[in-house]
């Protein structure tokens, strides 16, 4: 398990709009660099980003090898209903770790 | 009334007196104070700052048994909030059976060998790194108070004489640069006045944590100087003289650096 730091507001007025801000652990490693020993190290990297608001998808990134260790991400959505943000990370290696967050909607 | 202009007297003289403390405060600098807004905004946010990663996962070893003891740092210690307040805006301090000091990194590991029976976590190692940083952070918004101990006053004078020294194919000393030229550009970086806050730190261009001492190595590969080895005495003095330069500026831990 990859440690996340997340920041949601926890309650929003229905209609607010709200930032979502995530930041994972994660190497990033490129696949073209070489390693201590010289060999290329294999790439591992997070290659789909994505966050679905009580199941709809709502904002999903792709990411490449340029992108830099501990990815961090930053988008707006409109608080709706109560409900859970399920945010996923997928990469190499299998890689797939989900956290899930609750909204509080009032109003 | 024969009192009050003397009363006056005194009051401007405070008055003086404290604005050449602040002054003089004043003419000291974080690096913090020389990184952009969106660095600063970076540290200045927990939920921003990648630090706090490693502070987590510190946290979380903090609480873990490790070694044949089975006992973790909380099994003696407790809270760190409470028992690590403190306790790195002290280090490096004074080791009794080595006979010389030691850095926050080091004193991890001998608790690690001597107390839990565990192998020590090599320098630099994210676990290490990890437990530093969260014992460190504990001394956030405290002043570096460099302890008395008058054992360690040749190794800080030692720890001096090395900011000055020149080395390296550049020649250069410490105090060259970070000293005489502090505030100036080296290429397109700003050259801050190298006091060791915020330490260790989430580096931007590492992508990764790293302590004061890998910063120092930096430093010294950079001016074409052989670096001294992780955990050598030579780099504990510089520690002990950085501390003592920057005694009373408030810890930052986990820092954020370009």
């Amino acid at each position: 398990m990859a440690r996340t730091l997340i920041n949601i507001p926890p309650t929003a007025r229905r209609g607010e709009v709200i930032e979502i801000r995530v930041t994972i652990g994660h190497p990033m490693e490129t696949g073209f660099r070489p390693g201590d020993d010289g060999k290329i190290l294999p790439r591992n990297i997070i290659q789909r980003f994505s966050c679905r608001y009580n199941s709809e998808l709502i904002f999903s990134a792709e990411m490449f090898s340029a992108m830099a260790a501990n990815p961090y991400i930053s988008f707006f959505t409109t608080a709706q209903n109560t409900g859970t943000l399920a945010l996923t990370w997928e990469g190499d290696g299998g890689f797939t770790q989900t956290e899930n967050v609750t909204l509080t909607v009032t109003g | 009334m024969r009192t009050l202009p003397g009363l006056i007297c005194l009051l401007a003289l405070a008055l003086v007196a404290n604005a050449q403390t602040t002054t003089r405060q004043d003419a000291r600098k974080s690096g913090f104070e020389f990184m952009g807004p969106s660095t600063q905004a970076m540290q200045k946010d927990d939920t921003l700052n990648p630090g706090m990663l490693s502070v987590k996962d510190g946290e979380a070893l903090w609480q873990k048994p490790a070694g044949q003891s089975s006992k973790a740092c909380a099994t003696c210690h407790a809270a760190a909030q409470s028992s690590m307040k403190g306790v790195a805006a002290r280090y490096p301090a004074f080791d009794d059976a080595l006979k010389r000091p030691i850095g926050l990194s080091q004193r991890i590991n001998q608790c690690r060998v001597q107390q839990q029976q565990a192998t020590p976590l090599r320098p630099e190692s994210a676990d290490l790194l990890a437990l530093e940083s969260f014992v460190a952070m504990q001394s956030r918004g405290l002043p570096i108070a460099p302890t008395a101990d008058p054992r360690l006053e040749p190794f800080r004078q030692a720890g001096g004489q090395r900011f000055m020294q020149r080395m390296g194919q550049l020649n250069l000393s410490c105090a060259q640069c970070h000293d005489a030229n502090a505030g100036g550009k080296l290429g397109s970086s700003v050259i801050p006045q190298a006091h060791p806050m915020g330490y260790p730190v989430y580096r931007l261009e590492w992508q990764a944590m790293g302590s004061l001492q890998r910063r120092l190595r930096n430093c010294m590969s950079g001016v074409r100087a052989e670096p001294y080895a992780y955990g050598a005495n030579e780099l504990i003095e510089l520690e002990l003289y950085l501390n003592v330069r920057a005694k009373g500026m408030l810890g930052e831990t986990p820092g954020v650096r370009p």
